[in-house]
């Protein structure tokens, strides 16, 4: 059996009087994508921002590739491999493509052979090699990324993660503000970056993208794990059950 | 799919090029007006007289001085409203250390006047950098607090009026002329500081994190940028180019004035934004504000050249700044039509 990529064990974590998260454990194993499922306040955002770095559980453990990652930095936990793609999607609307892909690790060359500058040509090349290796096609990279359809940012923001060689991925609602073609590109796009070998954390309040593209699905219900379930083995109906907090019989 | 998409992006890329050159259009625009003017009126010729240019170049350092430091803030969403009064503080406290040192060795007493000028103009930048960047204060309202407190404190350090000063290298500095007695040693100084803030913003990582704090911050912090490190040194730019604006007034009219600055700040904050800065932050360049402070600099001699009362630059001027904000918004209106055009495919 292949070893998980990811793996969160039995974390709990506390906000004041409220659980966020109670006894959640989980598994992510390359080239899978996993459904995260809940209702609003279920704990998903915790759960995935304890993944990030961003908080740290008070109790149980996450581990990566076999090592414990608890304690980490979100830009730590970044440079080990684990990249997160918020809604807003963080990209710097008034730059453009090569330099959102580099931001924060900008290549240089030097003009004159002496004066340190950007090297925006190189940035913008290597960001167009990304972004083919995806098989997404841009017209004019050198356009502020403000100028380019909600589907195509949501494709940077993902060929940043994949260029700096992203193992995991977690994408939170990476279809929610988009048209119905671009939803598809997306989609397309998490199965090619599937095959790639990348883990994806794969977060929709919207069941038919999950059922699309997830391999296995975790609910989450006030801050517990509801249930987990093969997406072959299971259907909405279930889910929205688990969702909601009633009992369900395994079939 | 690919043809309709490319040709909005070509259409959007013309645009931009349109929209970011009509400064350098309006520029060359209200040059030939005060050209056939000057012929037709005069029966000789306005740019081509080195004194007219050199004293446009004078008006428009002044101006520019002030308004680069401005730029960066600008850019990374922010606003100085302190730097009037800081060019002023700076100017004052040039004066007063001149004046308090001996005569006898005017270079000495001239470099600590500008060290202390320069030190004490810095202050209320580091001050600005520390409310905005640590304590979340808003940079219109923490700038604003500090207007009135570097006015104050200019005119407590004047003594409520202005310092003159009796010192040679401090004339030469701000009257003197260099390169075939042709290039004002102001003009040159600003130059340099231009060239450098040029690089620094177009090409250097500082610069690339400055629009990217302004076009969204969140992503700046993501990138790893240390947001809070950057605010700082911007405000302590924007507070060093206005101290610089002060030692050139103090320099040019051996004496210091406590509101030496105060009539500039608006003219700065318009050629910030005559050269293609935006409010919302995340645009701008160091070649735009300088085009602004000369188009501004052309209209305060032009219209002094042709004879007009000289409060119909103040008109002039604010006409200009309506101007560049329309431009400014009918590019994004425009963009908007286009991309949609574009999402359509």
């Amino acid at each position: 059996m292949v070893a998980p990529l990811l793996s969160v064990r039995n974390v709990h974590k506390r906000f004041g009087g409220t659980y966020a998260s109670r006894d959640v454990s989980l598994d992510l194993f390359p080239g899978e994508v996993l459904a995260l499922a809940g209702d609003n306040g279920a704990g998903k955002s915790t759960l995935i921002k304890m993944i990030s770095g961003v908080h740290q559980p008070d109790k149980g453990e996450i581990s990566y590739a076999g090592m414990p990652i608890s304690g980490k930095t979100p830009q730590e936990v970044r440079d080990l491999g684990i990249e997160t793609i918020y809604q807003d999607l963080a990209l710097a609307d008034n730059l453009d493509v090569g330099i959102n892909i580099f931001l924060g690790r900008e290549k240089m060359r030097r003009a004159l052979g002496l004066l340190p500058v950007l090297d925006r040509k190189l940035m913008r090349v290597e960001a167009e090699k990304a972004l083919e290796h995806l098989g997404i096609v841009i017209n004019d990279l050198s356009l502020p990324v403000r100028n380019l359809s909600g589907g195509q940012r949501q494709a940077i923001a993902i060929s940043r993660a994949v260029y700096w060689q992203a193992k995991v991925l977690i994408m939170d609602e990476p279809t929610a503000a988009l048209g119905v073609p671009e939803q598809r590109e997306v989609k397309d796009l998490i199965m090619r970056l599937k095959k790639q070998g990348v883990g994806i954390i794969f977060i929709s309040h919207n069941l038919t993208d999950i059922f699309d593209v997830s391999d296995r699905i975790v609910v989450l219900e006030r801050g517990r794990k509801a249930g987990e379930r093969m997406i072959s083995d299971t259907d909405e109906e279930e889910v929205v059950r688990l969702m909601m907090g009633q009992e369900v019989s395994r079939k | 799919m690919s043809t309709p998409t490319a040709s909005a992006n070509r259409n959007v890329r013309l645009l931009r090029t349109l929209t970011g050159a009509w400064s350098w259009l309006f520029l060359l625009v209200i040059l030939i007006i005060f050209e056939v003017w000057a012929w037709a009126v005069y029966g000789r010729s306005f740019i081509g007289n080195i004194r007219n240019v050199q004293s446009i170049l004078l008006a428009s350092t002044q101006i520019l001085m002030m308004a680069l430091g401005l730029t960066f803030v600008i850019i990374s969403a922010g606003i100085d409203l302190s730097i009037g009064f800081i060019a002023g503080l700076s100017a004052v406290t040039m004066a007063v250390v001149i004046r308090a040192l001996p005569e006898a060795n005017p270079y000495l007493s001239f470099s600590l006047g500008i060290t202390a000028g320069i030190l004490v103009g810095i202050i209320p930048g580091l001050i600005n950098g520390l409310m905005i960047a640590r304590l979340n204060v808003p940079s219109f309202i923490g700038t604003l607090g500090m207007f009135g407190v570097t006015r104050g404190a200019a005119f407590l350090v004047a003594g409520g009026a202005t310092v003159s000063i009796r010192n040679s290298v401090a004339r030469e500095f701000g009257n003197g002329r260099v390169i075939f007695e042709a290039v004002p040693i102001p003009v040159l100084v600003a130059a340099v500081i231009t060239l450098i803030f040029h690089y620094v913003l177009s090409s250097t990582k500082f610069g690339l994190y400055t629009y990217a704090m302004g076009g969204n911050f969140q992503a700046a912090v993501r990138a790893g940028v240390n947001t809070t490190r950057l605010t700082l040194s911007l405000y302590i730019i924007s507070a060093f180019t206005a101290a610089m604006a002060g030692l050139f007034y103090t320099g040019r009219f051996s004496a210091g004035a406590a509101d030496a600055g105060e009539p500039i700040l608006l003219y700065a904050v318009a050629a910030v934004f005559i050269g293609g800065a935006s409010l919302t932050g995340g645009s701008g360049t160091v070649v735009g504000t300088v085009i602004g402070s000369l188009i501004i600099a052309v209209i305060q001699f032009g219209l002094v050249f042709i004879n007009m009362p000289p409060y119909i630059q103040f008109i002039a001027v604010g006409l200009v700044i309506i101007i560049a904000v329309l431009i400014d918004q009918s590019k994004d209106r425009l963009a908007g039509v286009l991309s949609e055009e574009k999402d359509t495919r």
